[in-house]
């Protein structure tokens, strides 16, 4: 039993069938990849695991809850964090407080009206949001306004965003699309270290196959809304199917 | 001091001494010096300042930190009003119970028309304000006359049937508002040299309100709540993917400006004991949104700055007249003086809302950050070797070296 | 049913010039994605064109009428105008009378010119701007435009005739077989309606069947499509605030002799108009003019008094009720597009 459970999720716009009959599973402390030509339901797949898109059929699973009808944020506190594909951070805010607003939400809930407290004197959360600062190789950038980093900086922000809040799953959504090589080999290194790190369940979303092939424990292949094929890297690599349907444009290495 | 850090206890601290002597400093003119008139140091319009400061701290705090932009607040304002007057005419002319009433009222009278209206963002927000704000002012000017007086205003009247306190004085008049027996009408006058003082319990007592209110301010600003309130206007995306829910913190932060509103309303109100529709339109959630912009939305001292700037120069534009700008021009050529008195006479008197027009559109177009911004700006130009060396900007915890 | 008819009726005049502002207002939303909060002041200028046209026309010089003398005696001064005077008693009368008409001719220019100073001189540089910055800008444009007006001709409305011959009532009832005098229409207001009819039918068939309509709507759907195929849409979203000013100084001109102009009749509309918007849908042109008679309607059937004596106060509020439940309900108004002005 794994700790994300997809069974039989179907979604529909209008005419278009996005996503047929998916299943999924997904073992805890893994690095699960999907991979899939465009519009192959990647990202409908993955707005219905965070409470964006509601499926029209099937159900998930996390940790044996399920997760449909609940708002995103709800999501987020049941142990679901997310990467967005362009960095989704708070840019009028310094690094450090971008940082601290997760440590508040993971410690007060979705709402706590915390109105005569003190951001700087709250030791804890700053600890805890420095050293996760730390932990990223960010924690000079701790006083910059987050709006002017670079864009592998707020990638990496983002990233510890996320794992300040020690989620059970991380949903990455195209992690390195639109990065320079350099910002692309970064990102992996981060992410691995991350993997070695940390006690945490990875769920991403990937074109580059670089990437998905450095880190993923297994792959899940995803070609007109439904799974063609879900196996281990060094299998899929070799898959004729998956080689037909999508590998035999991009560039394996 | 007060959970405060040393800024902005320094800036509570000035803030306090400069509403507590404002006696004071804004009598700089003899009485009897042609200046005099320029004066600003009598009880009503310091009240106004201190008043409209509150309703403008309030507004900040929704708009200078959430972003989203409200033009029904005046409908606050006019229910503490009306709320206040009601206390005076039923209970007693203590302005105590008054005051709590319109805070409350205004509160819930906020909350409801929040919850409403915050299930929509950006424009559509504004105009769902917009909506219900005009729609109150209508409903208080014809249908709900048995509560409002309609057109002319809620007034005391002598057979009010006042629980705590006599409908009409010994010698036949109205009682006036008072704070445990203290008249906030009563006044000590105090004669130094040319000048003459004046000391209104009235305007001590908002004084003393509106600190407490700009300290509570900023300990909202300071505090994990106030942090939420500026992730919302960042990115509200960010945070639902955070575990964050943004609506109780919109909403939060809309009827806490919506009480400030109800409290500045009520202490309207207990100054002057009388509410009318007037002060629910539009163009009065207007004004306060003139106020945080001039003054710089977003900041602690903004909304009070702006909100004394433009009270302030009210009335002092209201004031000069042709003659005035001939005294003052006198020395110019006779024609270049007559001319310079033509160019500058649309600008004043009653064409200040002109001038405050344009002022308002400059501080949009070329200082977003208003007065605030302007004032560090100077600074900036003024210290620029200065802050080579100045380290306020550098990172607080660097990386061992 | 008379009953209905009139309500109906009344509501068309107001209708108008909510359809009118509104699509204006439309116009600059879809092309340009500016909230105008000055445009009930373009529409108060309109009106102000026609005070000023009809003032113009009616300047006078002085003379001594021999024929005539006052109570002691003295022969009497005797006001006549210029006009009167170059074209003859008949013709000089006919075209002051016809002076709201005439200022038709005058308000096209000023108002093209007025739109373009502003979109060229300011609302060009808030395009990047945040929608609240928009808001704000073109809310202090709108005070101090007001506040010219108020500084030029005063605070009071200021009474502006229609011509003589339109100011009588047309007897609807006697035409459809109801009691005399149970429908009656002014003159004024049909022809209102008629004009509003004529301008909306010109805005939509020059967008409609044009090139130049063709490329606005177009950059309506997707302005940097548009801007990548090599088309100067810039000059053409200036010409398209000109032509929105162009509609709400018409709808002025035309709403002078319906309501005496004030300074602030263009705050008053706009709040509505801005309402009208909403309900139709935010950059929908057909909902604005939809919503605009719409609301007009409901807003005379609400002040009918077997409805105010049911639900008292309703003709105050109706409007905002409704524009409160569309809100609510359908976000994106009776005709909107998805996304527009959304966050």
């Amino acid at each position: 039993m794994g700790i994300l459970e997809v069974k039989g999720v179907g979604k529909r716009f209008g005419g278009l069938q996005a996503l047929g009959d998916v299943n999924l599973s997904v073992q805890e402390n893994t690095v699960h990849a999907i991979i899939g030509p465009n519009g192959a339901g990647k990202s409908t797949l993955l707005n219905c695991l965070v409470g964006k898109l509601i499926p029209d059929t099937g159900s998930v699973m996390f940790d044996g809850q399920s997760v449909l009808g609940r708002s995103p944020h709800e999501i987020n506190q049941m142990g679901i964090s997310r990467v967005f594909q362009t960095p989704e951070i708070f840019g009028d805010l310094t690094v450090l407080e971008n940082v601290m607003i997760p440590c508040f939400a993971r410690r007060d809930g979705s709402f706590r009206m915390h109105a005569f407290g003190s951001v700087t004197g709250e030791y804890d959360m700053l600890e805890k949001a420095e050293k996760m600062l730390d932990d990223v190789n960010m924690l000079s950038k701790a006083h910059l306004h987050a709006g002017s980093l670079s864009r592998g900086d707020k990638r990496r922000l983002e990233m510890a965003m996320c794992l300040v809040q020690e989620p059970r799953l991380l949903l990455l959504d195209e992690p390195t699309a639109g990065m320079a090589r350099a910002d692309t080999n970064n990102t992996i290194d981060l992410l691995k270290e991350i993997k070695h790190n940390r006690d945490i369940t990875m769920c991403i979303i990937e074109h580059d196959m670089h990437v998905v092939f450095s880190l993923a424990d297994r792959i899940t292949v995803l070609a007109q809304g439904t799974p063609l094929v879900e196996d281990t890297p060094q299998n899929i690599k070799g898959h004729p199917k998956v080689r037909e349907a999508y590998l035999g444009e991009a560039h394996v290495d | 001091m007060f959970g405060l850090n040393k800024k902005d206890t320094s800036l509570l601290l000035v803030v306090a001494v400069l509403t507590l002597c404002a006696p004071f400093i804004l009598n700089p003119f003899p009485t009897d010096s042609g200046m005099a008139q320029f004066n600003a140091g009598y009880p009503d319009l310091m009240q106004r300042f201190v008043i409209f400061g509150i309703f403008a701290v309030g507004f900040n705090i929704l708009f200078g930190l959430t972003g989203y932009l409200s033009f029904g607040h005046a409908a606050f304002l006019g229910v503490g009003s009306y709320s206040a007057v009601w206390m005076f005419k039923l209970l007693s002319m203590n302005v105590l119970p008054a005051i709590i009433l319109s805070v409350i009222v205004a509160g819930l009278f906020a909350l409801l028309i929040g919850f409403v209206s915050l299930r929509r963002s950006g424009i559509y927000f504004s105009i769902l304000t917009l909506a219900f704000a005009q729609m109150s002012f209508n409903l208080a000017y014809s249908v709900l006359t048995p509560i409002t007086n309609g057109e002319t205003g809620l007034q005391l009247t002598l057979d009010d049937p006042r629980i705590l306190g006599v409908s009409a004085t010994a010698d036949g008049s109205i009682p006036v508002t008072s704070l445990f027996g203290l008249e906030m009408r009563s006044t000590y006058e105090m004669a130094v040299g040319g000048w003459n003082f004046q000391f209104s319990a009235g305007y001590y007592l908002c004084a003393i309100i509106m600190l407490i209110s700009f300290y509570i301010a900023v300990r909202i600003f300071r505090s994990p709540f106030g942090l939420m309130l500026r992730a919302v206007k960042c990115n509200q995306n960010r945070m639902r993917y955070t575990g964050l829910n943004t609506r109780p913190y919109t909403l939060a932060a809309f009827v806490i400006s919506g009480m400030y509103a109800g409290l500045a309303g009520g202490l309207m109100a207990s100054m002057d004991p009388l509410a009318g529709a007037e002060r629910m339109q539009w163009t009065a959630s207007g004004e306060v949104v003139l106020m945080t912009i001039l003054g710089g939305a977003g900041t602690l001292i903004g909304p009070v700055l702006g909100a004394g700037f433009i009270k302030y120069f009210e009335n002092i534009f209201s004031k000069i007249n042709d003659n005035v700008l001939h005294q003052w021009f006198s020395w110019l050529p006779d024609g270049l003086e007559d001319f310079v008195v033509f160019v500058i006479h649309p600008f004043i008197g009653k064409g200040w809302a002109l001038t405050l027009g344009l002022l308002f559109m400059a501080v949009v177009i070329f200082l977003p950050g208003g007065l605030v911004e302007g004032g560090q700006r100077l600074r900036n130009v003024f210290s620029r070797d200065k802050a080579k060396d100045d380290g306020t900007h550098a990172p607080k915890s660097h990386p061992a070296e | 049913m008379d009953a209905i008819l009139l309500q109906i009726l009344n509501g068309l005049d107001k209708g108008s010039a909510y359809a009118l502002i509104a699509l204006g207002l439309t116009l600059i939303f879809g092309t340009l994605g500016v909230v105008n909060f000055a445009h009930g002041a373009l529409f108060m200028i309109g009106a102000f064109c026609a005070v000023t046209v009809q003032r113009i026309l009616n300047l006078s010089f002085e003379t001594v009428d021999p024929t005539k003398t006052d109570f002691l005696g003295n022969p009497l001064k005797v006001q006549s105008p210029y006009v009167v005077d170059w074209f003859g008693a008949d013709f000089g009368n006919a075209i002051i009378d016809w002076s709201v008409p005439i200022a038709i001719l005058f308000a096209i220019p000023i108002m093209i010119f007025v739109g373009f100073a502003m979109e060229r001189g300011l609302i060009k540089h808030f395009y990047k701007r945040p929608h609240a910055d928009q808001i704000l800008v073109t809310f202090g444009l709108a005070i101090v435009m007001q506040e010219i007006v108020k500084y030029f001709y005063g605070a009071n409305p200021i009474p502006t005739g229609a011509p003589a011959a339109f100011r009588g009532s047309f007897d609807f009832g006697v035409l459809l077989g109801f009691d005399p005098n149970a429908v009656i229409y002014p003159y004024w207001r049909l022809i209102y309606f008629g004009f509003a009819s004529v301008i909306i039918g010109g805005v939509f068939s020059f967008l409609q069947f044009t090139t130049f309509g063709m490329v606005v709507r177009a950059g309506m759907a997707d302005r940097e499509t548009v801007g990548l195929l090599g088309i100067d849409i810039d000059k053409r979203f200036t010409f398209m605030f000109g032509l929105a000013a162009a509609v709400a100084g018409l709808a002025g001109v035309m709403y002078a002799p319906i309501n005496s102009p004030n300074y602030h009749m263009g705050m008053d509309f706009l709040v509505l108009s801005f309402v009208v918007v909403v309900v139709g849908g935010m950059g929908s042109l057909p909902g604005a003019v939809a919503a605009g008679f719409l609301l007009g309607i409901l807003e005379s059937f609400a002040s009918m008094n077997e409805i105010k004596s049911l639900i008292p106060g309703i003709d105050q509020i109706i409007i905002y009720v409704v524009a409160i439940i569309i809100l609510l309900t359908r976000p994106r108004g009776l005709m909107g597009r998805k996304g527009v002005m959304e966050e």
